[in-house]
């Protein structure tokens, strides 16, 4: 189907963009990466948006350290991502979920904080900032508020983004020299949105644990934390498994969905203590 | 009787040779001329208001506030559309009890599934054409729907369609010998309940059409994205209440078609009438998202088989009792009881064993409509049959090979008939599994298979054997009144320069028809493959036929082709004689020249030939033919359909602690008859293989209990991608019919036909061991852990 | 305010090499600016969501997914298709190959899969089979069953990295 659209602007700064977005009588719609977006569009899930485009705003782009934390522009591109090297090094994370992330071509356009706000629970990027601890940073008309991760996602597609607010980075602590960071999941073919996924980090503080696709925002997996902070691999697993309440869809049910993490997490353990998963 | 093709050093020696694809650099180029790509003078779009409901009324429409947007021109209702356009009904006369309501271009009073369409929008721009239908207001009565298959024909289900009385579109019971006794008396008797997925085609180009309508000529013209372009032509002027003769369909490049391209679609004929009465071109272009839920869907099944078998492992007897929905309505004019019926035609194909019943059962529901799609009924048999066959082995602790080299028809059989009464004419399953069981170095493979296990990996191999219908006579279609030809002709001409044009009526959708009619007709002429232009694809400049489905392009294309091109020869031949004071027999063409026959001498180049017939004609023997324009037609009579066999095998990994599938590698031993182009018949293997392999781990439509479609869209209905597809080992047997000069049967359907089942039985091979089995597709991980009894809830 | 959006944008863009200027509307999409406005027929739609790869074009040295960039964001872009790229020749080793292989059969994907295929090619190197499935797994051909199309593509990869020019 062809789109159906209300109007379009480029915004030539971050003003620019909130002075639209204010002016858009809660029409407007950010356009970042549009890998979502668009295709949203394009079905007419939508009609009438006011488009606001931030892709020419450079402020907003660009992987740099600050301080002790690495900063991520929020219109910093998936294959950016995967190419950069402070990334490779602070955050591998990142860098491993983006050969999880759709396909090249789509890569090439989609951008880190359109993912964010887009906050579909069966995407990597959201599991992954929360599983690092990383704030968001968003601008609004009364000036820049910092969410910690673990405030940012409410429900499916559901942020506290506030209305006429803007994703413009997020921040996260530089990973530790022992630190280890790795992400499992399953998908049926390449590409794919994942049956399920598992995020585990491991840092002096202890472990943390988000999965992919088993519910309807990313949450740290507590319990099993717990469990695996006190070496116990078993009880996470049983602890994780508890917890969840996936949903069911065509592709497979919640007791498939339950069952797999606990697989995947057992492997992400082992691939964390350098085992062959 | 064949021709001797098999000597490689014989002149003008194409067929059998790979030469690459006229059209092919063309496509490369993007220079392909697909429907949507055109633009004529006072086009418009239509788009079509959908019901949403699978079983509904249809009490008003208001398309007032439609009407008020910019560039939308007319809103036209089912009962606008019927006053230029009469319903029709897919029933075929020898499909004995079938029957199906009239259907309408645009629903009428009722709409039956969610997706057909109720009003057409039309409009100077798609998205102008989208806007309105988004307004258009139809007030429908919601009605209780029929969906679930098994309870489609008990009591308490209602009846889809009152007149008829009940669900039952299609039944049909063939029963041969004496099967329950063959089952008292069996050694081990296996039974089991397979399903096969609901599929779509999924072709990359949506379906297409584009139609004018010049009441100054009282001419049609419909550009359309079709398999069958003489078909159309018949549909279009009966009804629309035309001359055949002022109904000219052109099909251009075609983007996938696999049967998806072959069926009167609703939409497409309402298109044709919208043209009618706006006098002016109209332009549909399916959207992928209704694509989903308008394009035929196939492969809907469950099967009840049992195996009965000695304790030798010879297969006394099968019984099948199949099931399938079809939707609301049989597909015209093909119907939508061919699938079930095949299914029936199909299992055990590949065995000689006497004692056989099959039964299909064929309802209605308030989904999508299903018909052929790329290899009708075959998976199905072919999985059921091969299924059982390994069941049986592994129940008797027999090589998987062993049980089927104990039961193929022997190689020396032929002719034969099948106790589902398919008559053979010559096959060579044993030749094939030999060559697939070298191929796959099959010991070295189990070796492999078993050092895996060692190390904990999980590998299973399968193995499927099946037959595949090709080259329909009138027995398939024609016999039962519908309108489509087996026939199919080839009209060859000698252009003054010595070039060629060959205009045939069998189309091309990118398996190389082009190529495979060059080189024939480079061959029976004697040119060079690129002196031969080929036309298709129009139902005013090409002879009358058929078109390209059910693997018939080669076979039936192909000889009407070598027939046309060695007349040509002929009469190439004669004026050749005349000229050079020579008897023509003594004379041949070779390489675009004529020659002497008995040491290739160069006489005359055909140009000069040309010259002479063309412009100085004066100066040949008055009376001398000089008919450098010949057609021919071929239709197959000696048997109902030709027959082709094959087998394939899969290696497989399975993740037991996942259920995911990863495909190693794939095997395929196929004897489609003469081999014309190796690479086209290879890659139509390969295309047709990855098909099946969709089938076997991907493809399935969900619907819920009222008929709403879950996952129509292309992010969920998956289709095959590169990155899970495995490399594929082809070779080949060649068996040639000798009902042709050609000999060629057919490559089209193989791969899809078995691909799916060697796949289940490579799984289940590796399941074996943990006491698991899968026999409902596609095999997801869910349903392998599943069938390892590793998810309870 | 609202004044700032509109919904019919100038955009100034080469396509192919060539300057182009144009007025679009709002939500036209790069492909269908590029067919229906350009006439540019090559890269084709098919899913208009992203996930076929059909209609596959390079935008500023990238293969991105043409039905999910609007053409007012093209605006600046410098944008080849299948149409400029087979005039320059730049993929002519490649389209020569897929012939050769028959990595085609209805050819509607293979627009697209060029682009994709020299995408991943201008990275350099000789990519693996597993490498080159991978990059093209979002580009869905439903004709060939893809082998022909790896088979070709790394044909390229090598012939390209003997003549040192990858």
């Amino acid at each position: 189907m062809k789109a159906s659209v209300g109007g379009y602007a480029r915004a030539t700064d971050l003003r620019h963009a909130l002075d639209l977005l204010a002016a858009s009588d809660g029409m407007g719609r950010v356009l970042a990466g549009g890998q979502s977006l668009i295709a949203a569009l394009n079905m007419r899930l939508s009609s009438g948006d006011l488009l606001i485009d931030i892709n020419s705003i450079d402020a907003l782009k660009g992987v740099s350290l600050d301080g002790n934390r690495l900063r991520i522009g929020a219109l910093t591109r998936h294959a950016e991502i995967a190419n950069d090297p402070l990334v490779a090094q602070h955050a591998p994370l990142l860098r491993k979920a983006t050969d999880l992330i759709a396909h090249a071509a789509i890569r090439n356009r989609g951008t880190i904080g359109g993912a964010l706000a887009h906050a579909d629970p069966a995407a990597e990027f959201p599991a992954c900032i929360l599983a690092l601890d990383a704030t968001i940073h968003v601008e609004g008309p009364d000036g820049p508020r910092d969410i910690p991760a673990s405030d940012f996602f409410v429900d499916v597609f559901v942020t506290t983004i506030n209305d006429g607010e803007i994703l413009t980075a997020i921040s996260l602590p530089m990973a530790e020299a022992e630190e280890r960071q790795v992400i499992h999941e399953l998908a049926r073919r390449s590409g794919d949105y994942a049956l399920a996924g598992v995020c585990l980090v491991r840092r002096a503080a202890g472990h943390r644990i988000v999965c992919i696709s088993v519910g309807p925002r990313p949450e740290l997996a507590t319990a099993a934390m717990a469990r695996l902070d006190a070496g116990d691999t078993d009880g996470a697993v049983a602890a994780l498994r508890d917890a969840l309440d996936p949903p069911s869809d065509t592709q497979a049910t919640a007791a498939y969905r339950r069952h797999l993490v606990g697989v995947l997490l057992h492997r992400a353990i082992a691939d964390l203590n350098g085992e062959t998963a | 009787m064949n021709s001797p093709f098999g000597n490689p050093d014989r002149p003008n020696s194409y067929i059998g040779k790979t030469v690459p694809r006229p059209n092919a650099a063309r496509l490369v180029q993007g220079r392909g001329s697909y429907v949507d790509d055109l633009v004529l003078p006072r086009m418009v779009h239509v788009v079509f208001v959908r019901s949403p409901h699978a079983h509904a009324r249809i009490r008003g429409i208001d398309a007032d506030t439609a009407l008020e947007v910019k560039g939308v021109l007319r809103v036209f209702t089912g009962a606008d559309i019927a006053e230029v356009c009469t319903p029709w009904v897919g029933v075929l006369a020898h499909l004995k009890g079938l029957k199906s309501p009239p259907e309408h271009a645009l629903a009428v009073d009722r709409a039956c599934w969610v997706g057909e369409p109720v009003v057409a929008v039309v409009a100077t721009t798609r998205a102008a054409a989208e806007d309105g239908a988004a307004l258009v207001e139809v007030d429908y009565d919601s009605l209780p729907e029929v969906t679930d298959m098994m309870t489609a024909l008990e009591p308490g289900t209602p009846v889809l369609h009152t007149d008829m009385g009940d669900n039952l579109a299609f039944q049909r019971l063939h029963d041969e010998g004496d099967v329950d006794a063959a089952f008292a008396n069996a050694h081990t008797v296996i039974a089991a309940h397979f399903q096969t997925g609901r599929h779509t085609g999924v072709t990359l180009e949506p379906r297409s059409i584009l139609v004018d309508w010049n009441p100054g000529e009282g001419q049609m013209t419909a550009w359309h994205a079709t398999q069958a372009p003489h078909m159309i032509q018949v549909v279009l002027a009966e009804h629309l209440g035309l001359p055949e003769s002022r109904v000219r369909v052109i099909c251009g490049d075609v983007g996938g078609s696999y049967g998806i391209k072959v069926h009167i679609y609703p939409d497409e004929i309402a298109t044709a009438a919208i043209a009618k009465i706006m006098a002016r071109p109209v332009k549909f272009i399916a959207d992928r998202l209704e694509s989903f839920t308008t394009d035929i869907h196939a492969r809907d099944h469950e099967i009840w088989g049992r195996i009965a078998v000695t304790e030798d492992g010879k297969i006394l007897a099968f019984d099948i009792d199949d099931w399938t929905a079809i939707g609301a309505y049989s597909v015209y004019p093909r119907t939508s009881a061919i699938e079930g019926n095949q299914v029936v035609n199909l299992c055990g194909g590949p065995y000689d064993f006497k004692n056989y019943r099959a039964k299909t059962t064929v309802v209605f529901q308030n989904k999508t409509p299903t018909s052929q799609y790329r290899a009708v009924g075959h998976p199905i048999a072919v999985t059921v049959t091969e299924g059982l066959v390994d069941m049986a082995a592994a129940a008797l602790g027999m090589d998987p090979v062993e049980i089927r080299r104990r039961n193929l028809f022997a190689d020396d059989a032929y002719p034969a008939v099948s106790p589902a009464k398919m008559r053979f004419e010559g096959l060579s399953h044993h030749a094939s599994l030999t060559k697939l069981v070298e191929l796959m170095d099959y010991e070295a493979l189990r070796a492999d298979q078993a050092e895996a296990k060692s190390r904990g990996v999980v590998r299973g191999i399968g193995i499927a054997s099946f037959i595949e219908l090709t080259n329909p006579s009138p027995f398939m279609y024609g016999i039962g009144g519908a309108r489509i030809s087996a026939q199919d002709g080839c009209t060859v001409r000698m252009d003054p320069d010595g070039s060629i044009v060959a205009a045939s009526s069998v189309t091309e959708q990118g398996q190389g028809t082009e190529a495979m009619l060059s080189q024939i007709v480079a061959e029976g002429v004697g040119v060079l493959p690129g002196q031969v232009r080929i036309i298709t694809g129009d139902t005013q400049s090409t002879p009358y036929g058929g078109g390209t489905w059910a693997s018939r392009g080669a076979g039936i294309g192909g000889e009407a082709a070598l027939l046309a091109a060695r007349a040509l020869r002929g009469a190439i031949l004669e004026v050749a004689g005349a000229m050079l004071q020579c008897p023509s027999g003594t004379l041949d063409i070779r390489d675009g020249a004529v020659v002497n026959m008995a040491d290739g001498t160069d006489r005359m180049p055909l140009s000069e030939l040309g010259r002479i017939v063309y412009f100085r004609g004066d100066t040949l023997p008055k009376g001398l033919p000089r008919e450098l324009v010949q057609t021919r037609h071929y239709t197959p009579a000696d048997y109902p359909f030709a027959f082709t066999n094959g087998v394939q095998a899969s290696y497989v990994e399975v993740d037991t602690d996942t259920g995911a599938v990863k495909l190693l590698k794939h095997w395929c031993v196929e004897d489609c008859g003469r081999i014309i182009n190796p690479q086209l018949v290879d890659e139509q293997i390969r295309g047709g293989i990855v098909q099946g392999l969709g089938a076997a781990l991907f493809e399935e439509l969900h619907y819920d209990a009222e008929g709403q479609l879950l996952n129509g869209s292309m992010a969920d209905y998956l289709v095959p991608m590169a990155g899970e597809m495995p490399d594929m080992i082809i070779a080949h047997v060649e068996t040639p019919t000798l009902e042709s000069e050609l000999g060629a049967k057919g490559a089209g359907e193989a791969g899809t036909a078995g691909a799916a089942a060697a796949v289940m039985n490579a799984i289940n091979d590796a399941l074996r061991p943990f006491g698991g089995e899968v026999m409902a597709m596609p095999f997801t991980p869910e349903r392998v852990l599943r069938g390892l009894g590793m998810l309870k809830d | 305010m609202t004044a700032a959006f509109s919904d019919r944008i100038d955009i100034a863009l080469t396509v192919n090499g060539e300057s182009v200027e144009a007025r679009v509307p709002a939500g036209r999409h790069l492909v269908d600016f590029l067919r229906l406005d350009l006439g540019l027929t090559g890269a084709h739609t098919s899913c208009e969501h992203g996930v076929c790869g059909a209609c596959t074009v390079r935008v500023d040295g990238q293969a991105v997914r043409g039905c999910l960039m609007l053409a007012a964001q093209a605006d600046g872009a410098e944008v080849w298709t299948i149409e400029g790229l087979s005039d320059t020749g730049a993929v002519a080793d490649l389209q020569a190959a897929f012939v050769a292989r028959n990595a085609l059969q209805c050819g509607f994907c293979t627009p697209g899969m060029l682009v994709a295929a020299a995408d991943l090619l201008a990275v350099g190197g000789v990519p693996d089979r597993a490498t080159i499935r991978e990059h093209l797994s979002g580009n869905y051909c439903r004709c060939t069953g893809y082998e022909a199309i790896i088979d070709a593509i790394q044909t390229v990869a090598l012939a390209r990295s003997e003549k040192g020019v990858a």
